[in-house]
């Protein structure tokens, strides 16, 4: 399977990545490549194998509903590039 | 042409946790901005997502209520997308493997019962809100909601009028109250409603294309926006045109839908598992412990009410529309030693019509009903009449004294005196008599005029059933 030069630009797109238009062809042919590898596993008989969801077989550990955090606005807004009454400013967003 | 609605929802209910489903930031509503976000909440690098573990049993308790299958393994996934008010550029959710599948709700439209499919619900986190008010051209972002926990509750498209909708939202809104899971509260944002509507031509079997109608946040404006939007739909396609898929916003002031955006692009969400979390298992073992702590739930509440106090369908409609409303029932009932139809009476009657009119809920109601227990068992002793009882109803609602205080400072024991009643009644008799001779005449109409006049020489204290029986007497004799 072999990816095209739009699709590349819609992946690109999707991740908000900004991408030469010279990179392109490389992109295409670089995707492409890893995509064959997936379709080489595809080629395994995998017929009585369970799908995985993670590498290590353990189980998610879960928390008691507990309260542990404190209010640390002032720390994070102290990084963040501009806030006004509490909130985060960030370039308008039109729907 | 004959059209036929297709209509399915997702409801989103804020689970009603005390910390975030991956972190331990609170998350009571309505505090100062950002001041309930942290580090996991902002999307900060470095940090872990662990998930609480009461999310997941009152996810557990949700299936179990509409016998649902509980996956004995699910997985989290990222939903890629790009908001401001989504600070990792991912929303952690469930896709494959959610926690609960294939369920149902019974609602009932019109006396008919109706069994409405729920394809799956699925923990996920809710997103920031943006404040699109001016700051100077900016948008502010208030992350205190970020990572609040979601169950997305996905119905099956088995839903044919707007009505249906509703009824089935109303339904579901009515269980995770009584589950305890979400505090339902809608204009707070606690219980959202989308809903996908298509039309097709009666018969059909393939669905239309369906357009989703985003975040309507009251009963009212989810049968409003549907109605429109069926109507909107029809009127296109009979003009020739076709029904694009797409996200829709309802306009309650307009009572309109307008378009939001193409969906075709915005839809691509790239889900994979988030390798940060680890799968969940269920045992069998964890679903006993959830399924001892469920409460009777509405509808076998609703048939207990029936079968164990022969009380009608209406009422037990109305006293199982919250489990506050049942549980008072019940404490009034045991708390009175009344009969149950006189305690369900003044459940439906007297009391919710004063919590309406005062725009108050029952677990806050001014009357307890400890203290409604006391003015019944004054109605079921005749010590007064249930006319009186509604005057003693009213000062109790205005003050806190018991009903047997009022009843004692007022002078409102109803007269059981046999001996002043005949001297009313005799009196009343000598001074009409041309309403007697109407009555002796066969005009039993003129009948309900000598109670009236007993009744208002009595300041409505002698009891109704004795007067009855004495004036019949005393007038035929």
């Amino acid at each position: 399977m072999s990816l095209t030069a739009d699709e590349v630009k819609k992946i690109a797109h999707l991740a908000r990545l900004g991408i030469d238009e010279q990179d392109v062809p490389h992109y295409a042919e670089d995707l492409s490549g890893m995509l064959e590898l997936m379709a080489a596993m595809g080629a395994v008989d995998s017929e009585n194998v369970p799908p995985m969801a993670h590498p290590l077989d353990l189980h998610q550990r879960l928390r008691n509903d507990r309260v542990t955090e404190r209010n640390e606005r002032e720390k994070f807004q102290a990084i963040a590039p501009q806030v006004e009454a509490g909130l985060y400013l960030v370039p308008k967003v039109i729907e | 042409m004959e059209w036929e609605t297709v209509i399915g929802l997702e409801i989103h209910t804020q689970l009603a946790t005390k910390s975030k489903i991956f972190s331990g930031a609170a998350t009571a509503y309505g505090a100062e901005p950002n001041t309930q976000a942290c580090a996991v909440d902002l999307g900060l690098p470095g940090v872990l997502p662990v998930l609480n573990q009461e999310a997941v049993n009152m996810a557990v308790k949700f299936g179990l209520a509409i016998e649902a299958e509980i996956a004995p393994y699910s997985v989290f996934a990222r939903k890629n997308y790009f908001y401001p008010d989504l600070p990792k550029g991912y929303q952690i959710s469930q896709f494959e493997l959610p926690i609960v599948g294939n369920g149902h709700l019974d609602i009932e439209v019109d006396g008919v019962t109706k069994r409405i499919g729920i394809t799956r619900a699925h923990l996920e986190e809710d997103a920031g809100k943006s404040l699109h008010e001016d700051f100077h051209g900016l948008t502010g972002i208030d992350l205190n909601r970020a990572g609040t926990p979601l169950l997305e509750i996905v119905s099956e498209p088995d839903m044919r009028s707007a009505k249906e909708a509703v009824a089935y939202m109303r339904k579901l809104h009515e269980l995770v109250r009584y589950l305890g899971i979400c505090d339902g509260n809608m204009q707070e944002g606690s219980f959202r409603c989308d809903a996908n509507v298509s039309v097709r031509p009666k018969g059909q079997k393939e669905f239309g294309t369906r357009a989703e109608l985003k975040n309507i946040n009251s009963f009212k404006f989810v049968e409003k926006a549907i109605n429109y939007e069926v109507e909107r739909q029809i009127d296109l396609i009979e003009a020739g045109g076709t029904v694009v898929q797409e996200t829709r916003l309802y306009d309650a002031a307009k009572d309109l839908t307008r378009s939001m955006r193409s969906k075709e692009e915005a839809n691509d969400y790239r889900y994979f598992p988030d390798p940060d979390l680890l799968p969940v298992y269920i045992s069998e073992a964890f679903k006993a412990e959830v399924l001892t702590t469920m409460p009777e739930l509405p509808d076998a509440k609703k048939q207990r009410f029936k079968d164990q106090f022969g009380l009608d369908d209406e009422s037990t409609t109305i006293l199982t529309s919250s489990r506050e409303t049942a549980d008072y029932f019940e404490a009034l009932l045991a708390a009175s030693g009344c009969e149950a139809r006189l305690c369900a009476n003044w459940v439906t009657g007297e009391l919710s019509a004063a919590l309406n009119k005062a725009g108050q809920e029952i677990a806050d109601s001014p009357v307890s009903y400890d203290r409604l227990a006391g003015l019944l068992k004054r109605i079921a002793d005749n010590t007064i009449s249930g006319k009186i009882a509604k005057q003693v109803f009213e000062a109790m609602w205005q003050s806190e004294a018991e009903a047997d205080e009022i009843i004692e400072k007022q002078g409102l024991k109803q007269i059981t005196d046999t001996g002043a009643i005949e001297a009313i009644i005799d009196k009343i008799i000598a001074d009409n008599p041309g309403q007697v001779e109407q009555y002796r005449s066969g005009k039993d109409k003129v009948f309900g005029f000598f109670v009236g006049q007993v009744m208002k020489a009595m300041q409505g204290k002698a009891n109704p059933e004795e007067v009855n029986r004495m004036l019949k007497d005393k007038l035929h004799g």
